[in-house]
């Protein structure tokens, strides 16, 4: 028996559904019942039931591209902070490799850059890493916040969504999956006004 | 007997009236804003958030922290600024009462900050702190296994009654104020102040959960408005 349909909003504690169906991600099985543990929209695939949270935290998960600012410069590392209740950090090597350099003087506090998540260590500490394409210190443009859980909505299937917006806006976007996105207006010239 | 109209011409299980509202500010992770009869109370959640007081981490799941404070102007004398015995009290058993329906578990090491905010006070602020504060946990997307609300029962002119106001809370005879998870109806806190019989204090705590079972549905009700329209 099930008490809900496809994309229901449903909130913490709601009944889902009976004992034939199985507990997905957003939900929790309690005596016999399937029940979600957020407050979110329903996606049933199959008998699994999952809740697709309104409001999120990010998680550092390895394999992520992430947008992280630079909190602090330390003998061989930055502190960067994802957006996340856990913090991450740059190891120098990963920028030099046996180079010795000044850290602060390749990127200081403030700096904003595009990252990606190698390794989650026990702690749920982020290692980050530069190796990639397009990754690197942003260079002007802005940062806004959305909830890392709408990060897919906002790309879209095969990402034709942001396609979409990169073209019609004529913005050079990025998007993390923290829950951070970029925007930089390309510019040839001024235009005439 | 049980006709009998009370001070503000409530019937004896009539709770007073009540607004909710979730996510009202824009700053916090999760907010509330409540008002029940003379209360006015707002509610900010942040989390889950890094840690920064090291002792207070957990290695295998996420804490929280409470802080209920009343604004000095929230009562009819002036109230001193800055935590005393009751706030302190309040304070603990709002996280304790709150604690069990929580699911930290996926956040280790992680911390979630409550801050309880009384506006305006007339009776029954430490229920409402807490039926205010599990909507700002939702509102702040926190994985919860039901949303804690309290009520509060108490005995006044020797009849058992709900939701007391102020001036029932000072001239009553008991005062009995639980919180539960509606859902299994499990109690996560309870307390007595004043005299009560056996049967007046299990008619008290059935009372209380038949309002605590109200108050739920407008809990609901406002969360459902703040989300139905994303």
């Amino acid at each position: 028996m099930i008490y809900v349909e496809d994309k229901n909003l449903v909130i913490p504690g709601q009944i889902l559904a009976d004992d034939e169906y199985y507990p997905g991600r957003g939900t929790f099985k309690e005596n016999g019942k399937v029940c979600s543990s957020l407050i979110g929209l329903v996606s049933l695939r199959n008998k699994k039931i999952r809740v697709i949270p309104l409001k999120s935290k990010y998680v550092p998960k390895k394999g992520d591209v992430v947008i992280g600012k630079i909190d602090d410069v330390r003998f061989s590392m930055w502190d960067v902070d994802i957006n996340s209740p856990y913090s991450g950090i740059l190891p120098a090597f990963e920028v030099f490799g046996r180079d010795k350099k000044e850290l602060n003087k390749v990127y200081d506090v403030g700096d904003v850059l595009f990252l990606r998540v190698i390794d989650v260590d026990e702690v749920k500490k982020a290692k980050l890493g530069l190796k990639g394409r397009g990754l690197g210190k942003f260079k002007g443009g802005i940062i806004v916040d959305i909830s890392p859980t709408k990060v897919p909505r906002l790309i879209g299937k095969k990402g034709s969504m942001i396609n979409m917006i990169k073209n019609k806006t004529n913005c050079k976007i990025v998007v993390g999956q923290n829950g951070l996105v970029s925007i930089l207006l390309k510019l040839k010239r001024i235009l005439p006004v | 007997m049980s006709e009998m109209i009370r001070e503000d011409g409530r019937k004896y299980n009539e709770l007073r009236p009540i607004k909710i509202e979730a996510g009202v500010l824009e700053r916090a992770d999760g907010s509330a804003y409540l008002e029940v009869g003379g209360n006015k109370i707002l509610v900010a959640v942040y989390g889950p958030r890094e840690s920064y007081i090291r002792r207070l981490l957990e290695p295998n799941t996420g804490v929280i922290r409470c802080r209920y404070n009343m604004a000095p102007f929230s009562v009819d004398d002036r109230k001193r600024p800055g935590p005393d015995r009751r706030s302190s009290e309040i304070s603990k058993i709002t996280a304790d009462a709150l604690r069990p329906a929580l699911m930290l578990e996926n956040y280790p090491r992680s911390m979630v900050d409550i801050y309880i905010e009384v506006i305006e006070a007339e009776g029954g602020t430490r229920c409402a702190g807490i039926t205010a504060a599990s909507v700002a946990l939702v509102d702040a997307g926190v994985p919860m296994k039901d949303i804690v609300v309290g009520c509060a029962a108490g005995k006044v002119n020797d009849e058992v009654v709900l939701d007391l106001s102020e001036v029932e809370d000072k001239e009553g005879q008991a005062d009995v104020p639980i919180a539960i998870m509606p859902r299994t109806g499990e109690i996560t806190l309870l307390q007595s102040d004043g005299d009560l019989t056996e049967e007046e204090f299990q008619k008290a705590i059935d009372l209380a959960m038949e309002g605590c079972m109200q108050v739920s549905e407008l809990q609901k009700e406002a969360l459902m408005k703040k989300y139905s329209t994303e």
